[in-house]
């Protein structure tokens, strides 16, 4: 079963002065099915973010169509590129305003802890280091049980041992709990860790170029050699999407 | 460097001290001039005590001051709700607050004076009157600082909110109040210093009770240890209510501040 068909025929930003408005978007079309983590990698200022909140419902400006499984509103789980969490609420907190009242209080401890953040739940934002702000930030995404979990970027501006333990706890809880991802990235390493297929995306206006799936066993995504062999196999076989990356 | 530590310990505790020795140092410099120039135009600390003291056992200046305090608080309370919904709708639609930019532009620059005497002979030397002017003043100060809190709201969050489906109360409480409230306590300080001093001039050009209306009495009596007297009580009880209400909910509110 498809989690989200999207087609976007035109997105267009009004254009500045006289020039003409460019597509930001033009002839899209990808189909998420359930349970799938799927990664968008393409150059930055693509328009990944613009679809993504195309996606979410925050951008309703455009040409074109989304049907989400059964439902016209699908519930969506964001993690944007900066955590947005509201300062003057603990992570706690952030945590229990995305969630109707009835939500048992095990659910938000089982996600802390599966996010290790037990500790820290009763802590305003301002005192968490970026690594764990964005911990909390996929936690509140998991937490609204979306029917689709779009995730932008959430590991960039982090160093490398941190993100990839931020990464390998998204995978542990992923695999827990099996939502449809769409994940945007520019990094390929971290696509390849984390994707069952990759989505190569062309700059602006912005189109699918490619969709590969990733056939590296899930034991096998925290073995770097593993990794960087599918990735030079990927760049011999398909010279287009080095200009992607 | 156990020098350097004794002499910030003993800073500390002077400078805890600075704000009672410069009250005193106030009250010194007040009574010498008084005993220098030893006129009934300047009275001494201690005769103005005396005064007071007198004033609030015949229960005149607990009166007045009430009658004083219950005008500010309606006033207060009516032109920050007006003004408050006012400046967030402003703040948020560039096309109605380029239209009323000019109404706020005037109504800033209207003398108090003014829309009092207006209040006055539009409405009659009545109560709604008095409370009208006052809100009047007040209402512009209060929309031009709220609107700029509208402004500046984090579409960041107001986006996340949306895309998690809050509801307006929740987005209200959780993620557009928490960001105005600065603004709105800053309204709310220059509000209560404007108002008051507004309120005495609205009692003393047209009520029959109040701290305007004393003053104006004391003023034709020639009183000055009254008109003092009633002041000091005024400030004091305006210190009172930044210390119990102002200050603690300054600091409810920024609790979460690093």
């Amino acid at each position: 079963m498809a989690a989200m068909k999207i087609r976007i025929n035109c997105k267009t930003y009004p254009a500045a002065g006289r020039s003409f408005a460019k597509p930001a978007i033009a002839d899209f079309s990808l189909t998420l099915k359930a349970g799938e983590f799927v990664c968008l990698v393409g150059p930055s200022g693509c328009g990944k973010t613009t679809l993504l909140n195309i996606l979410a419902g925050l951008d309703k400006n455009y040409d074109g169509e989304i049907v989400a499984g059964h439902s016209t509103h699908p519930k969506i789980g964001y993690v944007f590129q900066n955590p947005r969490l509201l300062p003057w609420r603990t992570v706690r907190e952030n945590i229990e305003l995305v969630l109707d009242k009835q939500t048992p209080a095990s659910m938000i401890d089982d996600l802390l802890e599966a996010m290790q953040l037990t500790g820290v739940q009763q802590v305003y934002p301002e005192r968490l280091s970026l690594g764990m702000s964005r911990r909390v930030a996929i936690i509140r995404a998991f937490a609204v049980n979306p029917d689709v979990l779009l995730m932008d970027e959430p590991f960039v501006s982090l160093d490398a041992p941190t993100a990839r333990q931020v990464r390998e706890l998204l995978m542990q809880l992923w695999q827990q709990r099996p939502h449809s991802v769409l994940f945007v990235t520019h990094d390929l390493r971290e696509a390849i860790a984390l994707a069952d297929k990759l989505v190569f995306l062309s700059a602006s206006p912005m189109r699918v170029v490619r969709e590969i799936s990733v056939p590296v066993a899930r034991s096998e995504r925290n073995n770097e050699t593993a990794i960087e062999a599918f990735r030079q196999r990927l760049k011999a076989g398909y010279p287009d999407i080095n200009s992607l990356l | 460097m156990p020098a350097l530590f004794g002499f910030s310990k003993r800073l500390t505790a002077l400078q805890k001290l600075l704000p009672i020795l410069s009250l005193l140092a106030l009250i010194a410099i007040w009574e010498g001039v008084a005993v220098s120039v030893n006129s009934h135009v300047l009275p001494t600390p201690y005769s103005v005590a005396l005064v007071m003291w007198q004033a609030i056992g015949s229960g005149q200046l607990p009166y007045h001051l009430g009658m004083t305090l219950l005008r500010l608080a309606a006033s207060f309370t009516i032109a920050m709700l007006m003004g408050s919904a006012i400046g967030i709708v402003l703040g948020r639609n560039k096309r109605l607050n380029a239209f009323f930019d000019n109404w706020l532009v005037i109504f800033l620059n209207v003398p108090a004076l003014v829309t009092i005497i207006l209040c006055y002979v539009w409405l009659g030397l009545v109560e709604s009157a008095a409370i009208l002017a006052v809100v009047i003043n007040k209402l512009p100060n209060v929309i031009v600082t709220v609107r700029e809190g509208a402004r500046a709201l984090d579409q960041d969050l107001l986006d996340m909110a949306r895309c998690y489906g809050f509801s307006k109360r929740k987005m209200l409480r959780h993620v557009i109040w928490p960001q105005l409230h600065p603004f709105v306590m800053a309204a709310t300080r220059s509000g209560l210093a404007i108002i008051w001093k507004i309120i005495l001039v609205v009692e003393l050009l047209g009520r029959s009770n109040g701290m305007g209306y004393q003053l104006h009495l004391f003023f034709q009596l020639f009183d000055v240890a009254s008109i003092l007297a009633y002041t000091i009580a005024f400030v004091a009880v305006i210190q009172v209510i930044e210390i119990l209400i102002l200050k603690p909910l300054d600091n409810s509110a920024h609790r979460w501040r690093r």
